[in-house]
């Protein structure tokens, strides 16, 4: 994972509520074995309207999406982040998230930044004219017209955003610790730690 | 000194961390994990890139299911026939390469067992109580029917259990649905569900993980259970979990997976101290009282949009918040729904019985037993039946439902996800709607431009006999 620090930009004033999985990434982009690509895919049917926000000129390379409550919503499909970074979204801020779509987003880098509602909407509302900065290490989102709205992150997200740390190294390097649990789940609970196997 | 009480995800969830951050974050254990085609691929890649291994290939069990055609597997020679879309045989391929390659026990397309993983888990006895399973499906859900704390998981956290047998996480908060009373005739549990979701809303269980409590669950079979909890997801929920009970270990005993002999009593007796204590605390609850809730129908295109039978479209003005108003204003068009239209006025053309949520035995018996003898409205274009898996399939045709469904005009298909995401062939046309068992009603899940109402099983029958939507209950 590519560490992140600033994300800085124009930021796509989106603002609908409940954007399900579906809306982000149609099912019928899943049939792949890569991660690539997928930027095509993201939004395709909001982007059959003409005139939408995504495709607008000024909002071209847009590295900030702006939604309403209960982004990402619905399916557990990574391809939902992986089209996203792949449109060059970088960060999503709205007033809640999924919670499966959160950690998807954090394991390929995408910060995802809760605010409030009513400073959601001033976002929105800066957006259209104005570029919105991101600071990961001072947990703030700042406008040029002075706006400065903190926000909160799990501390073990931040510092594996702000290292780019790669999760699966980090855990693989606790192995004694998961090898002593599977010692003590052998004796405690040996129909679950002995793994499966079928009864003749 | 007595411990704190502590509710059942608590006390599943103390008993698998391996360690505990400073920063609060947990490396919690994983003792079972479904693998299936769609959201593997990468991370078998990352893996292999990596030079890593799968840490314990030997509580992990990989199915196709999401990609498989519905329509028959080997010619009149015995023959396989091969998957006709290129991608998707791609994608099936590569999981039946990447199964073997990595030691993990793999259900072919073909075999007898082969089905939905959220069915196939709990009817192999792979999923049991008090364990976390996970699988790169939101679904995974549906295995709280059992007593295990179960949620779904990106690619990236498929890759991490595949290597490490662990999750890192953050302690979910609990909440506590508590459905008072019984259900009336009529009612199924996914009435019910849908009953809650539109209740508590699609975020009302989010950060949360949802305990279903009440005589209603304890009376409950738990193919109903794994239905309802199935759906946590739609609430926000990432896991809905039910007490294991007599009923939970009267279905387990002597399935393929599930422990045996001295084993089999060591963890029944394991089981039965994981009910939430007396005492025990819920960050948030939710009361809701059984006998007022009607078979329950979805109108627009989220779960949570969803009134009784007997109710009409409503009007987007009605609701207190202007982006839902905004929402169910985009809803109508796209669901091409009148306000005030009454939902018995509705007419579907296609009829889809199938899903992790409802095919299992039971809810093809509800369908049949209301099909039985009838046949399906000229205007139903489109009528299937999905079993769960090869093994209910099987079972429905011992009993002869697969009679009652073919002679009703429905087609009798081959196990997999099918219609309820339209990943394979099985589609529902632009413009058109489907009564569907399923668990989703989003703009274009069951195919671009397909309207879908959610409902149960007799419901979906109802529908079919009558060519529009239809309170069973009246039948």
């Amino acid at each position: 994972m590519e560490a992140v620090a600033t994300i800085e930009g124009r930021a796509i004033p989106f603002g609908a509520k409940n954007v399900d999985t579906d809306v982000i990434i149609p099912a019928r982009w899943l049939k792949t074995v890569t991660r690539e690509g997928l930027g095509e895919g993201a939004f395709e049917n909001l982007r059959k309207a003409p005139g939408n926000v995504f495709d607008a000129p000024e909002f071209a390379d847009s590295p900030i999406l702006i939604a309403g409550d209960n982004f990402g919503c619905g399916s557990s499909r990574e391809h939902a982040a992986w089209a996203m970074l792949d449109l060059g979204i970088r960060a999503v801020i709205a007033p809640s998230f999924s919670d499966i779509f959160a950690s998807n987003a954090f394991k390929n880098g995408i910060l995802t930044v809760a605010l409030p509602q009513e400073q959601v909407d001033r976002l929105l509302e800066v957006a259209r004219t104005s570029p919105i900065t991101i600071d990961l290490e001072e947990q703030r989102v700042t406008t040029p017209m002075q706006d400065r709205f903190s926000f909160d992150i799990d501390p073990f997200r931040k510092k594996c955003l702000t290292e780019g740390l790669d999760e699966v190294g980090l855990t693989l390097a606790r192995d004694e610790a998961i090898q002593e649990y599977e010692e003590r789940r052998r004796r405690h609970a040996p129909w679950l730690a002995m793994g499966v196997r079928e009864n003749a | 000194m007595a411990s704190k009480p502590r509710t059942l995800y608590e006390k599943i969830w103390d008993d698998h961390v391996v360690e505990r951050r400073e920063d609060g974050t947990c490396l919690v254990y994983i003792d079972r994990h479904l693998v299936h085609e769609v959201t593997s691929p990468q991370a078998f890649e990352a893996l292999r890139l990596a030079g890593r291994k799968v840490r314990r290939p030997d509580l992990t069990l990989a199915v196709p299911d999401h990609n498989v055609p519905t329509t028959a597997r080997r010619g009149p020679d015995g023959a396989r026939l091969p998957v006709e879309d290129p991608q998707s045989a791609a994608q099936l391929a590569a999981l039946e390469r990447n199964a073997p390659d990595f030691g993990i026990r793999y259900i072919d397309a073909v075999a007898a067992e082969q089905g939905i993983v959220h069915v196939v888990g709990p009817e192999q006895g792979f999923s049991l109580p008090g364990s976390t399973i996970v699988c790169g499906d939101s679904h995974t859900a549906a295995h709280g029917g059992i007593g295990a704390l179960a949620f779904g998981i990106g690619t990236s956290e498929v890759e991490h259990v595949l290597a490490t047998q662990t999750l890192l996480l953050s302690p979910s908060k609990t909440m506590e649905v508590r459905v008072e009373g019984t259900l009336g005739p009529g009612v199924t549990p996914k009435d019910l569900i849908l009953h809650i979701i539109g209740h508590i809303g699609t975020a009302g269980g989010t950060g949360h993980v949802i305990e279903y409590r009440g005589r209603v669950f304890e009376e409950m079979s738990v193919e109903g259970r794994l239905t309802v909890c199935n759906m946590s997801i739609e609430g926000g929920a990432r896991a809905g979990i039910i007490a294991p009970d007599e009923t939970t270990f009267a279905y387990l005993k002597g399935r393929p997976m599930a422990p045996a002999g001295e084993e089999w009593d060591r963890a029944v007796a394991y089981w039965r101290t994981l009910a939430t204590d007396p005492d025990a605390r819920f960050d948030k609850s939710v009361t809701i009282e059984a006998s007022a809730i009607e078979p329950t129908v979805s109108w627009g295109t989220s779960p949570e949009d969803v009134v009784p039978i007997g109710g009409r479209v409503p009007d987007p003005d009605s609701f207190a918040d202007a982006a839902k108003r905004e929402a169910a204003r985009r809803s109508l068009e796209y669901m091409g729904l009148e306000v005030g239209q009454a939902m018995t006025d509705i007419p579907v053309e296609n009829v889809f019985i199938g899903s992790c949520t409802n095919s299992r035995i039971e809810d093809l018996r509800e369908a049949a037993a209301v099909l039985d003898g009838k046949a399906k409205a000229d205007g139903v274009k489109w009528a299937i039946v999905v079993p769960g898996s090869g093994l209910v399939k099987r079972q429905a045709e011992a009993e002869g439902l697969d009679h009652i469904f073919m002679s009703a005009g429905f087609e009798w298909r081959e196990p997999g996800c099918s219609a309820c995401l339209g990943m394979n062939p099985d589609k529902v046309p632009s413009g058109e709607r489907c009564a569907s068992t399923s668990n989703r009603n989003f703009v274009g899940r069951q195919g671009p431009g397909a309207r879908t109402h959610l409902l149960s099983p007799a419901m979906a029958a109802a529908a079919a006999i009558t060519g529009k939507l239809t309170d069973v209950r009246d039948l």
